[in-house]
């Protein structure tokens, strides 16, 4: 029997949460709104609903990653679903399989959602119109990350009350970063003014017609900001040489106390991990519980994960 | 038997003719007499009358950039399914590319190209062998044996030389065996693992954009090169503004060479890729509307001298694949000149400049007696109405492949007939 969705077809691909990019604001309001209830189901001692239950959730990460991952795996879990979770690393791919082929075969086995990583910008997008079930994208390529963007904005909103009209600074490896990307289009959308500090040379073509203030004096980029958020450097995705060294690097564009009060007084910090101490973040403010929100993150990615499986999966 | 073709208007831009007149094919096949002058009793009495009811008929188009699966990749093309293609698109002469398994860039693979195609297409055909062999960018392939063999000129394809040194030596030996070289311009470390114009929309999908300096820097090179080493030199496609502004300021200084451009690249820009769509992911890439715009310009002021479909056939399984990892090309053959008509009716170029670019400017180049209606020539004719519209799907074209570019394009112009050696070999 087919049933109505609760997430109406606002734009294109109703179904599935792909990117921001695809969100509409009210949808993306929508998702941030029910995730704050489970917040409090969370820090509970019984976790376990039930609305989930029968349905199948399979996690396909082609890439590897911890707390994703783990954070879908708990979500999936808590709402009472089925999770299996497959690391595709070392996989069938090796052994010459297509992306639509894997996707095929599980297809075959009825999941109700996939939550796909992959490597491949649009490779959750390719996936979305072989398969039956609902698609999140859990990470693509340099492409988008639309889950780790709101629980990003969770974050804030608990602490700070409201996104619109803050100004919020996104710091690092812009050129290689989904984070950045996913986050400038939803702290856009929910108000916010955006800076994007990055060397030339990880700062990507045209970034400032995605509605940003590109700046590489980190300075500059932080004056005034209520949030900073700093981004890994991406080792993995760099071919040759973008950088002359990750010391000259944290000289200009590592975080450290002195280059935070350049910020507001009561500025947070933000960071998606995993982190390179010494390189993109001092290691105390890493650790400073009264300024960094890195396990808050952490712990309100659950909830957010578990918001986008209920709505678009019922 | 003799043919005569009758009301009909006449676009021959080697002769600069454009008038409404009568076309009479002796029994050999070739043109006796062409134009308005030429009258239904010139004909002998036993003629076939075929009354083409002001329909217009150009030369039989010459596109100087296809490939053919033969050998190799028979399962993507083969000559018999790219000479339907061509047929229905009013191609009658074909330079294929040598970037099959095996490469042709030896003596035996010529041959058995020359044989294979005489047996199984029905167009001319023009193989091209590689400039070096096995496409590898290192070794120069044996230019004087294969052109003695009937190899019209040769491309590495969509690779670049990258070794400067190389490249004088090319072109130095070249020149004194009168060779074609065509060369795709791409710097490879400025390329490298890019998909996809460098701009907003790259940042956007997130993929490995490339800038147009990749392809600048190569056709600056090669430029500089040629005042020093004066060969026929052919830039295949051209994609910016940029390169448009090198080879301006080239031909002003008398250095001479020719220059392609994709019909694709005329048409499209990369916005039209979308979320992904694969059969929009070309090489060289889709760029800007601004540099869309210059193309044409380039067209205009007789930059550009060639237009061509890039006809690269791909099958399903290389292009359902994340962006990244699909194969790059589209089909474009059979859909050139309608595309190509597009261009007229939305008034970016005149109907004698299109058919130039498609018919005689590239066989001068080739230095072929093609892409010209004068009287004696082979009647190689392409009948198209000027005004039908229809609506490209990609089921309906002859290819093998489907990877069209411009699938659901609604279009205006399609081909009617086609003549070969004054046959008629596809009507619609």
């Amino acid at each position: 029997m087919a049933t109505v969705k609760k997430v109406s077809a606002i734009k294109n691909n109703p179904k599935h949460l792909l990117g921001i990019q695809n969100l509409s604001i009210i949808e993306a309001k929508n998702i941030l709104n029910e995730a704050k209830s489970f917040i409090d189901l969370n820090r509970s001692s019984s976790k376990k609903l039930d609305i989930l239950r029968g349905k199948t959730q399979i996690n396909l990460f082609f890439e590897p990653s911890t707390r994703t991952q783990s954070s879908f795996d708990l979500a999936g879990k808590r709402l009472g679903a089925d999770v299996m979770s497959m690391n595709m690393a070392n996989s069938a791919l090796k052994k010459g399989e297509t992306l639509i082929d894997t996707a095929m075969t599980l297809n075959a086995m009825h999941p109700d959602i996939i939550v796909i990583r992959h490597q491949d910008s649009g490779a959750p997008n390719l996936l979305s119109q072989k398969v039956n079930c609902t698609v999140i994208n859990a990470g693509d390529g340099r492409r988008e990350h639309p889950t780790q963007a709101l629980l990003d904005a969770l974050t804030i909103i608990n602490r700070k009350g409201n996104i619109e009209g803050l100004k919020i600074a996104i710091c690092g490896d812009i050129l290689h970063s989904r984070v950045a990307r996913s986050n400038i289009y939803l702290m856009n959308m929910l108000g916010a003014e955006v800076n994007v500090i990055a060397p030339k040379t990880l700062m990507p073509v045209a970034i400032e017609k995605l509605g940003v203030k590109a700046f590489t004096d980190m300075k500059k980029g932080l004056d005034g900001c209520d949030i900073v958020m700093m981004l890994r450097l991406q080792n993995e995705r760099m071919q040759g040489s973008f950088l002359p060294s990750k010391r000259e690097y944290y000289e200009f564009f590592g975080l450290t106390p002195e280059k935070l009060k350049l910020a507001k007084k009561d500025a947070l910090l933000m960071h998606p991990g995993p982190m390179n101490r010494g390189v993109e973040i001092d290691t105390k403010l890493a650790d400073d519980i009264n300024v960094s929100l890195v396990k808050e993150q952490v712990e309100l990615g659950v909830a957010v994960r578990m918001a986008c499986l209920k709505l678009y999966c019922k | 038997m003799e043919k005569i073709l009758s009301n009909v208007r006449i676009i021959d831009p080697s002769q600069k003719m454009d008038e409404i007149g009568n076309i009479i094919i002796d029994d050999k096949g070739k043109i006796k007499s062409i134009g308005k002058n030429t009258k239904a009793s010139d004909a002998s009495k036993t003629a076939e009358k075929i009354d083409l009811e002001g329909n217009i008929a150009i030369p039989g188009i010459v596109d100087m950039k296809a490939f053919v699966g033969e050998p190799g990749f028979e399962y993507k093309e083969n000559f018999r399914t790219l000479s339907q293609a061509a047929l229905a698109g009013g191609v009658t002469s074909i330079v294929t590319m040598p970037n099959t398994k095996p490469v042709i860039d030896n003596v035996s693979m010529v041959d058995f190209i020359i044989r294979r195609g005489r047996d199984k297409a029905k167009v001319n055909l023009y193989p091209c062998a590689a400039i070096t062999r096995q496409l590898e960018g290192q070794q120069m392939s044996e230019f004087g044996l294969l052109k003695e063999r009937g190899i019209i000129g040769f491309s590495d394809v969509n690779k670049t030389i990258q070794n400067t040194e190389l490249m004088s030596r090319i072109m130095n030996y070249a020149s004194d065996l009168d060779t074609l070289i065509m060369q795709h311009a791409e710097d490879y470390e400025l390329s490298k693992n890019s998909c996809i114009n460098e701009g907003e929309v790259a940042t956007r999908l997130g993929l490995q954009g490339v800038s147009d300096i990749a392809e600048r820097i190569i056709i600056e090179r090669d430029l500089s090169l040629l005042s020093e080493f004066p060969c026929r030199y052919h830039i295949n496609q051209i994609s910016s503004k940029n390169s448009l502004k090198v080879i301006e300021k080239n031909k002003s200084n008398g250095i001479k060479f020719s220059t392609g451009v994709s019909i694709n690249n005329l048409s499209l820009n990369e916005n039209d890729i979308g979320e992904f769509r694969t059969f929009l992911k070309l090489s060289p890439p889709l760029r800007t509307e601004e540099d869309r715009l210059s193309l044409i310009d380039g067209v205009k002021k007789d930059l550009i001298d060639v237009i061509v479909s890039d006809h690269t056939p791909e099958d399903e399984e290389s292009k359902r694949l994340p962006f990244a990892q699909a194969a790059t090309g589209s089909i474009g053959v059979e859909t050139l000149l309608p595309l190509s008509l597009e261009l007229y009716h939305n008034k970016s170029l005149t109907l004698e400049k299109i058919i130039k670019c498609l018919t005689i400017n590239p066989s001068k180049i080739l230095k072929i007696n093609k892409g010209t209606l004068k009287k004696g020539s082979e009647a190689d004719i392409c009948i198209f109405d000027l005004e039908k519209p229809w609506v490209v799907k990609a089921e309906d074209l002859k290819s093998k492949s489907k990877n069209t570019a411009i699938e659901n394009r609604k279009l205006q112009g399609k081909v009617k007939m086609t003549f070969l050696n004054g046959e008629l070999v596809y009507s619609n």
